[in-house]
């Protein structure tokens, strides 16, 4: 699934990454606790979070995750956006809650789907 | 023979700053030509030392030693130590404060985790001096 299919689906902005929109993400992670996604995240994952710091950028990063989508409307700060920006991350916010985003995206075909 | 040796002083006092030594690592790692997924072995754990570093023993010294065989990297921190490095290894132990967990960490999976992606782990600790952190990653 490209990222401009996920930004379509969800409905959500774009802060970063205009360039990353025809990437497509493997496999879908959603979880608001960065310890579970490096213990059980997979690379090129969309990351579904409600968690707003840079480690979050931070932990997109080291496990080779692309995209961020934030949930129930969470805008990153611009620290967050010049980290991603720097390190090649696209980041998402979209109005929907964690479980309809997730849902959304599951039952559009998000392949090898590993939601945590 | 390594080709090269990196050092990285990681403050205890910012956690928004916590992970650069280790995007730096993998940074250099991408720069030398290694393959992706060890790459991301060495980010993990890296990166989950480090952070370690800053919520529990107020930051320390991470030496990374990069060879065309393998990557080894070494976490000297002068924190409290840790009383039980076997509770402290089981997956969901966690002694992190309730801002650490705000966090979005603390949920105990750090040293499993390390231990997981590397080829060689080990730890060693003394109560009130600190701890020393050994890993090395097989360039296969």
């Amino acid at each position: 699934m490209k990222i401009s299919e996920i930004a379509s689906l969800l409905n959500a902005k774009v802060w970063c990454g205009e360039d990353m929109l025809d990437r497509e993400v493997r496999a879908g992670c959603a979880c608001d606790m960065m310890s579970d996604v490096l213990a059980y995240g997979k690379d090129q994952a969309v990351l579904l979070t409600g968690l707003l710091n840079p480690q979050v950028v931070r932990t997109a990063e080291m496990m080779d995750i692309f995209c961020i989508v934030f949930v129930r409307g969470k805008q990153p700060t611009e620290s967050m956006i010049d980290l991603a920006k720097e390190r090649s991350l696209a980041l998402l916010s979209t109005d929907h809650p964690m479980f309809s985003a997730c849902g959304i995206l599951f039952s559009s075909g998000t392949p090898d789907g590993n939601f945590i | 023979m390594a080709l090269l040796t990196q050092k990285y002083e990681v403050s205890g006092d910012d956690f928004s700053r916590a992970g650069e030594a280790s995007s730096a690592i993998k940074q250099t790692l991408k720069g030398l030509g290694f393959d992706p997924e060890l790459i991301r072995r060495v980010a993990i754990a890296t990166y989950e030392a480090e952070i370690n570093m800053v919520i529990h023993a107020n930051g320390g010294t991470i030496t990374a030693t990069i060879s065309p065989e393998s990557i080894s990297v070494e976490f000297v921190d002068k924190g409290p130590g840790i009383p039980n490095i076997d509770l402290a290894m089981q997956e969901g132990w966690s002694t992190a404060t309730e801002n650490v967990r705000e966090m979005g960490f603390g949920a105990g999976m750090g040293l499993p985790n390390i231990k997981k992606y590397t080829d060689y782990f080990d730890i060693k600790s003394e109560v009130g001096v600190g701890t020393k952190v050994t890993i090395r990653i097989e360039a296969k």
